[in-house]
């Protein structure tokens, strides 16, 4: 499996944001994006996730499930944790474990995921209780809870404790391992042994 | 379509968990309606023969207060944005949006309207004709509102604009659903070829609101 | 730096290469179509008031009648042509079609107000009062809150892109249910009296009258146009003035960049 993007070109208004852009991910395979702020990071991790149109190129993930769209084998951890204050912890992994797998849930896959991200003392009390650190191991702890093939993270280490870091980088080094793909944005290293760095915006910078 | 039911069941749980919004919605269907004989006087007559539209157009009102929250929660917390990235089309995510709305605000206020009825002096015998004609006309509420909410879901004073957008999208559903009141209380229309017009708007507005909201919705993850 | 800089103004005149043509193009049209327009309609008032004689009935009043009947066709045209330029936007993605639909709201809302102004003036003499619930004046009264709608939604969003594109889902939600809410109203109260220009049978009302509503008709649709032209004109300057003051302000970030990225 390998998500190619050729030749990305990204529109927000009237300004360019990505400029012919093109990288490879293949199996096992972490990339990190970085670059200054307001290099595109962002955009383009949103981009591939589907949730902007892209103005020019393409972006496809070969050898992936030709019946399913790229966001649906995806992953996506934007800035937001997309939990509800009022559902456990475990309800809210439940939830997203159903939807994003299509209706049905594996309790085994839910217990592996509170485990993961260490959540189990704190699956029964409601999301509005944690801490932001805490807030966002529930929400990583989604990559588990359902398995799929790319993992799309922006700025995913954001408020996590060191601790934290490392419970995330053995996830991001496992699913890599199993043959997993990785496309990160982030400022704090995961301290993967295979992660590949690519530099954008370099250009805007350098003038 | 499990993900449809299980999108449904959530936004139904989150409904019972936060609470709120629907004894808000009824207790302001009570209050608009309680009101009208204070402005109208008390005259029994004037009052039953108004009361198929002023039920009709206070549940109009008390819908439209809690349609901003269809959108609006899931957008602030980024669930808006991992539902797009879901298996199931935005189409169906937003209708299921929609279908929760009416479960847990159209169905309540059009039971509580019999209720609002006993104060406006109308015919007990047209009361299961104003549930039922409640019953099939309060979907269009949700599925026309659910456009509404997501057109404004990031604009300025989006609550006062909704108004403003949905509530002319709604004349249909008001004339037809007064006229089959009506036609039960001896009015001058027939009952059936209302209740079937606002059936079928209700259908019409099944199709076209998730289509719309999803447009939306789309625009604006971007 | 230069490098950074030629890519989003490439960027610039490719989107602007078409509406480049349409400025030329509107701006020989323009003196034509207003002329015509202020000229018809002046004749269509000459022949209204010194040669079209008054109504048996209606005596002078029917006079009102000339502005109050193209004034409501206008009106529903603007909605039509919102409606068609919503779907080439969200179609076909022009950006000249959302300029179109966004100029074409007020003048819309404008003459779909003057139909209820002219139409509540003339209501006075014939029915007694200034406002009757028919099912006309209320289908009117309907659409202006339509347009009211649109332009309400355009005004609340700041990102003018996005808010075009929302706007062009509500001028087809807008046009999808438009139909649906004529019928219920015109099922609500069929007062008005029957439809005496457009039928199968031929006009009824007399050829003396018909002559210079036609004229006026024409003539003020030559001014909606015209009108319409200009609006979009206003507003691809100010797009163009937009763009330029961004690219004013990318131009003052290149400068300063390196320092930031030290």
């Amino acid at each position: 499996m390998r998500l190619s993007v050729k030749h990305l070109v990204v529109d927000r208004g009237a300004r360019r944001i990505v400029d012919d852009l093109s990288f490879a991910v293949e199996a096992g395979e972490a990339l990190v994006l970085v670059g200054p702020n307001g290099a595109g990071k962002t955009t383009v991790i949103r981009t591939v996730a589907g949730l902007i149109g892209v103005a020019g190129g393409s972006i496809a993930l070969e050898g992936g499930d030709a019946e399913k769209e790229l966001p649906a084998q995806a992953h996506y951890i934007g800035h937001l944790n997309a939990l509800k204050p009022s559902l456990t912890v475990e309800e809210n992994l439940r939830f997203w474990a159903a939807y994003l797998g299509g209706g049905a849930v594996d309790g085994a896959a839910i217990d592996a995921a509170l485990v993961a991200f260490d959540l189990e003392p704190l699956a029964m009390i409601p999301a509005g209780y944690l801490s932001a650190g805490q807030k966002r191991r529930a929400c990583l702890a989604r990559l588990i809870a359902t398995p799929r093939p790319l993992w799309l993270l922006d700025e995913p280490t954001v408020s996590l404790d060191a601790a934290s870091v490392a419970l995330l980088a053995r996830q991001v080094g496992q699913h890599v391992a199993g043959g997993g793909l990785v496309l990160a944005a982030t400022h704090i290293p995961l301290g993967l042994a295979s992660e590949r760095r690519l530099e954008i915006g370099v250009r805007s910078a350098a003038a | 379509m499990s993900a449809f039911w299980t999108l449904l069941k959530r936004d139904l749980l989150l409904q019972v968990r936060e609470g709120g919004a629907v004894g808000t919605a009824l207790g302001f269907y009570l209050i608009v309606v309680a009101m009208m004989p204070l402005g109208l006087g008390p005259d029994l007559n004037l009052l039953s023969r108004i009361a198929p539209g002023v039920l009709w157009i206070a549940l109009l009102l008390a819908a439209l207060l809690s349609l901003p929250r269809i959108f609006e929660a899931d957008d602030e917390d980024g669930s808006l944005e991992v539902i797009a990235t879901g298996d199931l089309p935005l189409e169906l995510a937003t209708a299921a949006k929609a279908l929760a709305h009416w479960i847990s605000t159209g169905i309540p206020l059009a039971l509580l309207a019999p209720v609002l009825g006993l104060l406006l002096n109308l015919d007990i015998e047209a009361y299961p004709v104003l549930v039922a004609t409640m019953l099939v006309g309060t979907p269009a509420i949700s599925f026309l509102g659910l456009v509404g909410a997501a057109l404004t879901l990031r604009a300025r004073r989006g609550g006062l604009l909704l108004a403003l957008l949905v509530l002319p999208l709604y004349i249909p559903t008001l004339i037809f659903g007064i006229a089959a009141i009506s036609a039960a209380t001896g009015g001058p229309s027939g009952f059936q070829a209302s209740f079937l017009i606002l059936g079928a708007i209700s259908l019409f507005s099944l199709v076209i609101g998730p289509v719309a909201a999803a447009a939306a919705i789309r625009f604006q993850t971007q | 730096m230069t490098q950074t800089n030629t890519a989003p103004q490439q960027s610039l005149t490719q989107k602007l290469a078409n509406p480049t043509r349409f400025m030329q193009l509107s701006g020989t049209l323009m003196p034509w179509l207003a002329g015509a327009a202020v000229a018809l309609i002046l004749y269509a008032l000459y022949l209204a008031f010194f040669v079209a004689p008054d109504d048996y009935q209606q005596g002078q009043t029917v006079k009102i009648m000339y502005i109050h009947v193209p004034a409501a066709w206008l009106g529903m045209m603007g909605y039509a042509l919102i409606a068609i330029s919503s779907f080439g936007y969200l179609v076909f993605r022009h950006p000249l079609a959302d300029v179109s639909a966004k100029a074409a709201a007020p003048l819309g809302a404008a003459f779909t107000f003057l139909a209820l102004a002219t139409g509540s003036l003339w209501g006075k003499p014939m029915w007694g009062t200034y406002w009757v619930w028919d099912a006309r004046l209320t289908s009117m009264l309907i659409l202006l809150f339509l347009y009211f709608g649109l332009m309400a939604l355009r005004s609340a969003i700041d990102d003018e892109a996005l808010a075009g594109k929302l706007c062009a889902v509500l001028g087809l939600v807008g046009v999808t249910i438009l139909p649906i809410i004529k019928f219920s109203v015109d099922w609500w109260n069929t007062l008005h009296q029957p439809a005496s220009v457009i039928r199968l049978d031929g006009p009824t009302i007399h050829s003396d009258l018909l002559w210079p509503l036609l004229i006026s008709a024409i003539g003020f649709s030559l001014l909606f146009f015209a009108l319409h032209m200009q609006g979009m004109r206003n507003e691809i300057l100010r797009r163009r003035l937009r763009a330029l003051t961004m690219a004013e302000v990318d131009r003052a970030r290149g400068v300063s960049a390196p320092a930031a990225a030290e």
